[in-house]
């Protein structure tokens, strides 16, 4: 186990290295730069400039260097004096900007993967025990209209029957109110609600496909040998079902579980810009489109080296409730 | 009794000398749902083929009166109440003296009937036969077709034009993305997967890291810088085919996996050891011996994945990266209703939701059909 754990760490650090060399290379690839980006704006509201000006701002910035040494300094500056890079939209550094918003991110990213688990797995199971029950019908059903919805229709559909049930809008996480007193324990419950729409919004499509997943892998758990074994043998249904079943359908689940992070982060991004949320995928989407290189790169990163992780922990995690993997790695 | 035997017989025979594909075709057709599934996306799939036809206006055709309007009143009866041959009224602009402003009413004056085969936009039939007629239009009185009236039994867009025309053009492009890149996908998957899981060793690590960095990145990123080198002043068919690329560059991860994992079960089973020491190459053995062995499991991968396509279209257009306006998918139709004023004014614009979540539903239960049916264990 701690052999299997060691080789996974160690494969960790070449994997990190070429996602972000990848990540770079993707957002440096649109045409022009933030600059030009910067000039265009500009232009747009009537202000000009000068050749040289522009090109004395790339030099400034070090743009016209060729992509894998604007690359190289930025590694040298995140290993060195762990400066993630300046921000040309905010005007301040990459570090300050994400710091703004990165603890609700992660709350809420971590939020959503754990309603996902905690709502799927229940009802996945239910299903399965209950095969052509009307509860097993019906829990069909939402799930497949939840995958079938794209998020950010679904963001503006909740938000819509929710105003014409109380008549209120409800945008982002915070009220007028929270936001003028601050955060006050009587607004706990409002700030709850809040929470809900996009954890069910953001939190639907991935809850679905686990429910399938677990429902089908239970069923066909079900009709295993061992599962006979176990009944002629006297097991209560509870044994089977949880000591048995359980713990071999969980395989995919697990194993799919850093997909579903990635999922998160991405389906969050969309719902996040209808719901105006404060988290990083609006953020992102801005930087990628102005081109503000470092921001963006630095979000990407992060997200990424969020899901090698998970699929580390995730891998781990197989290991030790597989014996099989386990096994076949010690050899 | 005898002849009973013998029907027995028969069938049991059909059974054993039936080939993979009819037994799957077989218990297909005994799922209802997907039964239900197949004939639905055979209609919507008719719809793309037909567009032009069965579309009342052509792609661009807009009117700014009918600008927001809902779908159209068609009444079935006279003033008197009686039953008679369909129409509708014209809508005019017109100026309200009382609280000055534009508002648009229905002219009662004239009735437009519903017409089948009315003469409308030139367009060429399937591409190849140049035509004008439509499968269904207004006349006037004189049973002439008349543009002035419009019909869009779906309502317009925030440029006057007809949703369901557009929904129709749009599922050219909505439908068959997603096939293409599920296509793409699959090769994809199935030589990198198929590679990795045959071979091993090094090859397996390398294309294994390849697979986790790509799933590593959030999809986002990669389809807005991929979508940003995508020139943008090409004809509409090109930046087409490299969407299509895009979703298939990301797609194709997953899969690749699945396959992997097969190889490495079915890599040491006899009949490949037999196939390899009667000296067969490595590369017929892998098409001919190993990827029939689970060639129906990776058709309803395929299946399900489309949905999948779709689902993405509609997120990349939404945010402004895929298609654009006047071209038109489903995605672009449904970035009409980005707001709560949107949906709450004009609910209308909400239908194309409507064709989205049919055929993802479709693809859905078509695929689980699929899935039960290639099981022999079933």
């Amino acid at each position: 186990m701690l052999k299997y754990i060691k080789k996974r760490l160690l494969l960790f650090i070449p994997t990190i290295i070429i996602i972000s060399i990848v990540i770079f290379f993707i957002i440096q690839l649109p045409p022009g730069d933030y600059v030009s980006s910067y000039v265009a704006a500009l232009a747009a509201e009537g202000e000009t400039f000068t050749p040289e000006e522009i090109a004395a701002m790339r030099a400034d910035y070090g743009l016209d260097d060729p992509w894998y040494i604007q690359y190289f300094n930025w590694v040298k500056g995140i290993v060195t004096e762990g400066d993630f890079g300046y921000s040309f939209e905010y005007g301040r550094s990459v570090w300050s900007v994400i710091m703004d918003r990165l603890y609700l991110t992660l709350a809420v990213s971590f939020v959503i993967l754990i309603f996902q688990y905690a709502v799927s797995l229940p009802i996945g199971i239910y299903c399965a025990n209950h095969q052509y029950s009307a509860g097993d019908y019906i829990w069909s059903f939402i799930g497949f209209l939840g995958t079938a919805t794209p998020n950010f229709l679904l963001a503006i559909l909740m938000m819509y029957w929710i105003y014409m049930a109380t008549g209120e809008v409800y945008l982002g996480l915070f009220s007028h109110d929270m936001l003028q007193n601050g955060l006050r324990m009587e607004y706990l419950p409002e700030f709850l609600f809040r929470c809900l729409i996009p954890l069910i919004v953001i939190g639907t499509s991935g809850t679905c496909g686990i429910i399938r997943t677990v429902r089908a892998q239970m069923l066909d758990e079900q009709v295993r040998q061992y599962t006979l074994t176990a009944r002629a043998k006297g097991c209560s249904e509870k044994t089977i079902i949880y000591k048995y079943c359980l713990r071999s359908a969980l395989n995919p689940v697990v194993s799919g579980m850093s997909g579903s992070l990635r999922t998160i982060f991405s389906g969050s991004t969309v719902s996040a810009i209808v719901m105006n949320l404060q988290i990083q995928g609006p953020v992102l989407l801005q930087a990628l489109k102005t081109q503000d290189m470092y921001l963006a790169g630095t979000i990407v990163m992060i997200q990424a080296i969020l899901v090698v992780v998970g699929t580390l922990l995730s891998d781990i995690a197989l290991a030790w409730l597989d014996p099989r993997i386990r096994f076949s790695e010690r050899g | 009794m005898a002849l009973f035997r013998k029907k027995q017989m028969a069938k049991d025979e059909s059974y054993y000398l039936a080939s993979q594909w009819t037994l799957m075709w077989r218990k297909l057709k005994r799922h209802t749902l997907a039964k239900i599934s197949l004939a639905i996306l055979l209609v919507l799939y008719l719809g793309a083929l037909f567009a032009d036809f069965i579309a009342p206006y052509g792609l661009e055709e807009f009117s700014s009166v009918y600008k927001d309007t809902g779908p159209t009143k068609v009444y079935f009866t006279d003033e008197n109440g009686k039953l008679c041959r369909p129409y509708v009224y014209k809508l005019e602009k017109f100026n309200n003296r009382e609280t000055w402003t534009v508002e648009i009413r229905e002219n009662t004056e004239e009735k437009y009937y519903l017409d089948f085969l009315v003469e409308g936009q030139e367009y060429k039939f399937l591409g190849l036969i140049p035509s004008n007629l439509h499968l269904y239009g207004l006349v006037n009185e004189a049973g002439e077709a008349d543009r002035s009236a419009r019909i869009n039994i779906l309502g317009a867009d925030s440029a006057g034009r007809c949703i369901f025309s557009r929904v129709l053009f749009g599922s050219q492009i909505s439908l068959t993305i997603p096939f293409v890149s599920a296509a793409i996908s699959f090769v994809l998957g199935i030589l990198l997967g198929g590679i990795s899981g045959y071979f091993g060793g090094f090859l397996d690590t390398a294309i294994q890291r390849v697979i986790e960095v790509i799933s590593a990145i959030p999809s986002i990123p990669l389809w807005l810088a991929l979508s940003a080198a995508i020139p943008p002043d090409i004809p509409v068919s090109t930046m087409y085919l490299y969407i299509t690329v895009i979703l298939s560059f990301i797609g194709w991860t997953g899969l690749a996996r699945v396959v992997r994992g097969k190889f490495i079960s079915l890599r040491n089973e006899d009949f490949v050891m037999a196939a390899k020491l009667a000296g067969v190459s490595d590369f017929k053995i892998i098409v001919k011996h190993m990827v029939p062995g689970f060639l129906s499991y990776l058709i309803v991968n395929l299946t399900l994945g489309i949905p999948g396509s779709i689902l993405g279209e509609t997120s990349m257009s939404y945010l402004g990266l895929g298609m654009k306006s006047p071209a038109t998918s489903w995605g672009v139709l449904l970035k009409e209703t980005e707001d709560l004023v949107t949906v709450a004014q004009c609910p209308w614009k909400m239908i194309p939701l409507i064709f989205v979540i049919v055929t993802v539903l479709a693809f859905n239960f078509l695929g689980d059909g699929m899935r039960d049916a290639a099981d022999p264990y079933k």
